[in-house]
């Protein structure tokens, strides 16, 4: 015991970040797709459909995606479903991200002036058309700053997979910590990679923003 | 799989349960009250015109906005005995909501008295009203009225974000539902149950904050 922090427990950090990475992406594509259900469902013309979807993101907004890791994750085994901890996770915050983007493609949506719509309909255009061609490209253009936003908090949120054991950055960092008993090296290390994943993104975010505030204002 | 549900545990731990609520509530009461204070303080500080008042607010905000509350809790865990500070886990827990949440309220702020026309400000001190006072009344009051949805939407979070504390074994809801499902391995029904009881707290929160928001911004704009 009593390793110092080299390269070896370098490269296992660098280990851990892919897996965060990857963690990641997987929840921004498969929240991506479950999220366009989402944002769809929200703003149909069924009752029902808007109501259980209204339903479904009060409840991933209302509690700690901690608790949500926690519940889908034991809540798999229940069912007899033997999954590996990184696709039991990944189905967890692909299930958090789903209702995230569903509420900001919900959002800007609706932001959409009602004229386009009625535009497309009066050029008898069929709701896939009108939602492919007119209605979405507009809405994810208004969305996009808070798109990107969102994917911030999900790569911080990913470390929360080191609660339930599974070997990402932060995990990484801890077991690392407990090696070297370097805590304050090790963790600000993590938190200096994580600032350099997140930190482009959040830069990238704010000056979409601030063009499209431009663009209004005039 | 031959899984009953058994809710009896949960049932017996109910009271323990309950003050874990509590416990969540007072966290995250107090560390939102430390948010404001940052996120005032760091406003301050950041619209002076010395240099090095405004950096270490900016590279502060970056900083804990772009790492997981979860390191940021531990690098605090492990650095406060460091400088001499041992206190306890639910303290330094506090203190760690208290500094993220106060990075997001300086955004939030910042953005609220930016909205403030200069014209009110300089109407302000024509009538003689002190610096002080023109912050107080003309800047933060109508500037926390505009902001109030985003703050305590960012307020809400900070509740949630507060189970993560469990991970440093602060006094808080979801560090007591852990220590029942290590002795009851009912991970499920546990950590479903305080699921509920989160969202209940959440919902308990945006009543208590609407509430007051009826009673204090209730003015007229014009």
């Amino acid at each position: 015991m009593g390793n110092s922090f080299g390269f070896g427990e370098f490269t296992f950090l660098m280990h851990g970040l892919s897996w965060t990475v990857l963690l990641a992406a997987i929840a921004f594509v498969g929240g991506g797709i479950g999220g366009l259900g989402v944002a769809l469902a929200r703003t149909s013309t069924s009752l029902v459909a808007r109501r259980i979807t209204a339903g479904y993101i009060a409840v991933f907004q209302g509690t700690p995606l901690l608790m949500q890791l926690f519940v889908v994750y034991y809540g798999l085994g229940l069912l007899g479903l033997n999954l590996p901890a990184w696709l039991a996770v990944a189905i967890g915050f692909t299930l958090h991200a789903s209702a995230f983007l569903g509420e900001i493609w919900r959002g800007a949506i609706e932001a959409l002036p009602k004229g386009q719509t009625e535009a497309a309909k009066a050029l008898g255009m069929h709701y896939l058309p009108r939602m492919r061609d007119v209605i979405l490209p507009q809405a994810f253009r208004i969305a996009l700053p808070a798109t990107v936003g969102f994917l911030v908090q999900l790569i911080k949120g990913t470390s929360l997979a080191a609660i339930v054991g599974f070997i990402e950055l932060a995990r990484a960092g801890q077991i690392v910590s407990n090696q070297t008993f370097a805590p304050l090296l090790v963790f600000g290390v993590v938190g200096l990679v994580y600032f350099a994943l997140c930190w482009p993104l959040s830069l990238y975010g704010s000056r979409i923003e601030n063009r499209m505030a431009r663009a209004t204002a005039r | 799989m031959d899984y009953t549900l058994d809710f009896s545990v949960v049932a017996d731990a109910l009271p323990e349960l309950l003050q874990g609520c509590l416990a969540t509530i007072g966290l995250a009461l107090a560390g939102m009250t430390l948010a404001l204070v940052i996120g005032i303080g760091g406003v301050v500080m950041r619209g002076s015109n010395r240099r090095w008042l405004r950096l270490p607010v900016i590279v502060f905000v970056e900083v804990i906005r772009n790492t997981p509350f979860l390191v940021q809790i531990f690098f605090l865990f492990f650095a406060l005995p460091n400088i001499g500070l041992t206190l306890n886990p639910t303290v330094t827990a506090i203190i760690a909501l208290g500094l993220n949440g106060g990075a997001y309220a300086i955004e939030i702020i910042r953005g609220g008295v930016q909205s403030i026309d200069k014209g009110q400000i300089e109407a302000g001190l024509a009538l003689g009203l002190h610096k002080s006072q023109v912050f107080r009344m003309i800047v933060l009051k109508p500037a926390l009225r505009a902001i109030y949805p985003s703050l305590t939407g960012q307020f809400i979070m900070l509740t949630l974000t507060s189970s993560i504390c469990s991970a440093i074994a602060a006094y808080e809801l979801t560090s007591v539902a852990q220590r029942i499902e290590s002795d009851s391995f009912r991970s499920f029904e546990v950590y479903f149950t305080i699921t509920l009881m989160y969202l209940g707290i959440s919902w308990l929160m945006m009543t208590g904050f609407s509430v007051f928001s009826r009673r204090y911004f209730h003015y007229p704009t014009r």
